[in-house]
């Protein structure tokens, strides 16, 4: 049987180093069923018996957002990360944690800053008990259409390691929350919450520091159009402080 | 003082529960292995069920409560199955003014598709990822709450015990950090747990890895029911994959995608009516289920599909003479073809054909649990409705909802019933866990410390035994081997001689589990002993599950014997209750609620729209919305 070598990145914080094993090549092999392959059986290339490699997952079939990682340096879901094409690609497999996020172990980092900006953007529709009666507001196909494909967003962190304002030196919130701001806006009940969420993206970390890098929208697992929600919630913002500046009320 | 509770799991069976805790004023603390967002929730595609009659069929809430029993053959406890049908064109209202982004119709109003086991079209949906989109406008609700400090999160956490009082009241919870490995006691006079199925068990399945069943395992452990644990799910059309089996929705069928393999007049096979037919005709596609089941053709109830892909294999007829047959939406417009986008992505991802072009190729996957943590469920007229608490389990202040309880489903579940059953089964566990907690005349800071202590050390013990322990053993490797016997054996088809060796094979594996040794014995994210911890509670599960198998000699929805072709009303029309014991469950049987329809046979055959006899109908039924 062919064999290829995958090669992870890593280690604990302040200790991160590459560690290669050589694994057979079976037909429809993923990045998630090579780790499965090490943990049942952790050696190196070396022969050397070695601590499994840990890793997040879930679904496996791209719809949680577990498996981020950089999968030959691009962020994306590793479950979708076929080998054979990997290799056909460039050569070789190399997987390594995603860099702006505080780091767990090996490939898993936390994420629960993803979360918490979901509460700064007020990412909910607000409604005042679940025993109401009837429906929601109608809403067009076309509508529907728009706010399913933002919905659909994982909160996986693929376009914050793309961006390249993301980082440790920036407040920037992201890509991901702002298209949510988008996604609650566009609903009928949620808009009467809408200069609150734009209100938020004033701040310091907000809108404003976007660099407009476009690499979000390359990035996202599930081809969200993230640089039209920058693009919208950017006018609505200005928009939005103009009448605050003016005291208008909507 | 405030009221608090512990909610074991976010999918959406825990989230609404939260939610509707929250809503009540109560304190919650969620608990769950991930994020919950990233919940198992998130894999259902379809749909949810609910008669609204969007389409002018004539539908109805009881129309919807028949399909659902006859599906589940007759299995199921009634009342709970009828109050959730008539709760749920509720659930979809509640669920559209949370902002959950509902297909529409050109008018602006909800669409609604076909799903198995009904003639109406019944199934309200996201395009094909409906269980996602349900799954975060809950996750949005909850986060409101959160904001409002009712609702505190314990993400990568997991449940490892619950602590019993003296009087055996559930009074808290042990849960292991799942970064720094650090064990924690957390006090609630009310735990729910809704911690999904056991897909895990039998390894490849279509389940999120995080769906071990160890949670519903360990409370087992402890002395919780659990029945039907034999009636397992198999979905009939699944992509076949080394590390999971992904499922694609029965809604490719319900919007008009066909099964076939290549027919071979040569071969004979029984129809339902017990003649032999032959196999379609050499070289020319044969659709086997429409030939078969005229009336309901490609969209006859999951365990029937199941079968008849696994009979038509077995003969040979699979597609390259393998396991596996097609599922074809290439002749579908462009338009049905965009509401399915979802699910046609991961094909094409996973395999790189486009099935937009070329016919997918699928096989059965274990898909869904219908057995659970065995739960109450006094009826809206019982004389004691009061005293009782539905979806209480029978430990005190323990409650069960989503696919951890057994309530709803009977012998099988029909399509996109799961995310109805999970949202109804959560907020009545919400309002009743409340009436629980209302009741209860002390609380745990009235109970010794001591009973929460000692929780600790066992845990402890546990970790430190399986992080030294030097056996030649490998537990993947055990469930590895594990898996192997039970997808053969415990399956689609079942037969007592391998039933019977199953049951000692995982004996065997029981004991060589005291043997292994952990390739990791680090304290930080060590994910081989959250493995190997759970691994020895899946084991007890795995003998419910056979033993429950072996003993049932019938023939019941998912629960297929060739030696006993038949449902056998007379003998086995009975819930399986099994309690645990260190050798193997313990099974007893108990009657089953038929308060509101006759048993009949199952007949997908034939097409019957006629309005079906509900009797009995309480007039106190007070529904959760």
């Amino acid at each position: 049987m062919k064999s290829y070598t995958l090669k992870v990145y890593r280690g604990e914080p302040g200790h991160q180093y590459y560690e290669e094993f050589e694994l057979p090549l079976r037909e429809g092999e993923n990045v998630i069923s090579a780790l499965m392959e090490i943990q049942k059986n952790p050696r190196n290339k070396r022969q050397e018996i070695v601590a499994p490699v840990v890793w997040e997952q879930g679904c496996l079939e791209e719809v949680c957002g577990s498996c981020s990682m950089l999968v030959n340096g691009y962020p994306r879901q590793a479950c979708t990360a076929l080998i054979e094409k990997l290799i056909e690609k460039s050569g070789h497999v190399v997987l390594a944690p995603l860099t702006k996020f505080p780091l767990v172990r090996d490939l898993i980092v936390d994420r629960s800053q993803m979360f918490a900006n979901l509460k700064k953007v007020r990412g909910w529709i607000d409604v005042d008990n679940s025993k109401e009666e009837g429906f929601g507001p109608l809403i067009s196909q076309e509508k529907q259409e728009v706010i399913y494909a933002l919905s659909t967003c994982m909160t996986c962190g693929c376009c914050s390691e793309g961006c390249p304002v993301v980082n440790s030196k920036s407040a920037f919130i992201g890509p991901a929350p702002i298209s949510q701001a988008r996604l609650f806006n566009a609903n009928p009940t949620g808009q009467l919450m809408r200069p609150a969420r734009l209100r938020a993206l004033m701040k310091e970390g907000g809108i404003s520091e976007c660099g407009n890098a476009q690499n979000c929208v390359e990035v996202c697992p599930k081809k969200i159009p993230l640089t039209d929600s920058i693009a919208v919630i950017g006018r609505d913002v200005s928009v939005q402080a103009i009448k605050d500046l003016f005291k208008i009320s909507d | 003082m405030k009221k608090e509770a512990i909610v074991v799991g976010g999918g959406l069976a825990g989230l609404s529960t939260a939610m509707r805790l929250a809503e009540q004023g109560v304190f919650v603390k969620l608990i769950s292995v991930t994020q919950v967002k990233r919940s198992h929730s998130v894999c259902a595609q379809g749909g949810i069920n609910a008669a609204l009659s969007m389409k002018g069929e004539d539908d109805s809430p009881l129309i919807h409560a028949y399909d659902t029993i006859k599906g589940g053959d007759f299995l199921a406890n009634q009342p709970p199955v009828l109050e959730m049908c008539l709760a749920a064109p509720k659930i979809i209202q509640m669920m559209d003014r949370f902002g959950c982004p509902f297909n529409r119709t050109p008018s602006g109003h909800l669409d609604v598709r076909r799903f198995g086991g009904t003639l109406y079209h019944r199934t309200v949906f996201c395009g094909a990822s409906t269980g996602q989109q349900l799954l975060y406008t809950l996750d949005e609700q909850v986060r409101r709450y959160e904001v409002q400090s009712l609702v505190q999160k314990y993400e990568n956490h997991e449940f490892v015990r619950l602590v019993l009082d003296g009087e055996r009241k559930a009074r808290g919870i042990v849960l292991l950090n799942l970064f720094n490995m650090k064990l924690e006691v957390l006090k609630a006079d009310v735990v729910v747990v809704a911690s999904g199925g056991p897909g895990l068990i039998f390894r490849k399945s279509t389940n999120s890895t995080f769906c071990t069943g160890a949670a519903n395992a360990r409370l087992f452990c402890q002395g919780m029911k659990y029945a039907n644990g034999e009636f397992i799910q198999i979905h009939p059309t699944a992509i076949p994959g080394r590390d999971k089996l992904r499922l694609i929705s029965e809604s490719a069928r319900g919007e008009g995608g066909r099964i076939w393999v290549f027919g071979d007049s040569s071969k004979e096979i029984q129809a339902p009516n017990g003649k032999m037919i032959p196999c379609g005709e050499t070289g020319k596609k044969w659709y086997f289920l429409e030939e078969m089941y005229p009336a309901y053709g490609n969209l006859v109830s999951r365990d029937v599909g199941a079968r008849e892909v696994l009979r038509v294999c077995e003969l040979g007829l699979g597609v390259d003479g393998g396991m596996q047959v097609y599922l074809d939406v290439t002749h579908l417009p462009e338009s049905t073809l965009h509401k399915l986008e979802a699910i046609l992505d991961i094909y094409q991802k996973f395999t790189g054909d486009d099935p937009r072009k070329v016919p997918m190729k699928i096989f059965p996957a274990v898909h869904y649990s219908m057995g659970g943590a065995w739960v109450d469920w006094p009826a809206a007229d019982a004389a004691d409705r009061e005293e009782r608490f539905r979806q209480m389990t029978n430990i005190s202040g323990c409650f069960s909802c989503g696919e951890a309880d057994y309530q709803y489903h009977g012998a099988n579940r029909l399509g996109a019933n799961s995310l109805l059953s999970c949202i109804f089964a959560g907020l009545v566990t919400g309002d009743e866990s409340y009436r629980y907690l209302k009741s209860c005349e002390k609380s745990y800071h009235e109970v010794s410390s001591t009973y929460f202590e000692e929780a600790v050390k066992i845990e402890e013990r546990i970790r430190k035994d399986l992080l030294q322990s030097q056996g030649s053993e490998n537990v993947f490797l055990l469930h590895e081997e594990l898996s192997d016997w039970l997808v053969r054996h415990v399956t689609v088809k079942r037969d007592n001689v391998n039933l019977q060796k199953t049951l000692e094979k995982i004996k065997e594996i029981r004991e060589r589990y005291k043997k292994i040794s952990l390739a990791d014995t680090g304290r930080f994210a060590n994910q081989t002993f959250f493995f190997a911890h759970q691994f020895s509670s899946m084991l007890e599960l795995a003998l419910v599950i056979t033993k429950g198998a072996l003993l049932r000699n019938e023939f019941r929805g998912s629960h297929f014997k060739p030696e006993f072709p038949k449902r056998d009303d007379a003998n086995w029309l009975k819930t399986t209750v099994a309690t645990y014991d260190p050798d193997e469950p313990k099974i007893s049987y108990e009657a089953v609620d038929l308060s509101h329809l006759e048993p009949e046979l199952r007949d997908y055959r034939v097409a019957k729209k006629s309005k079906p006899e509900i009797k009995n109908i309480p007039k106190q039924i007070r529904l959760p919305l």
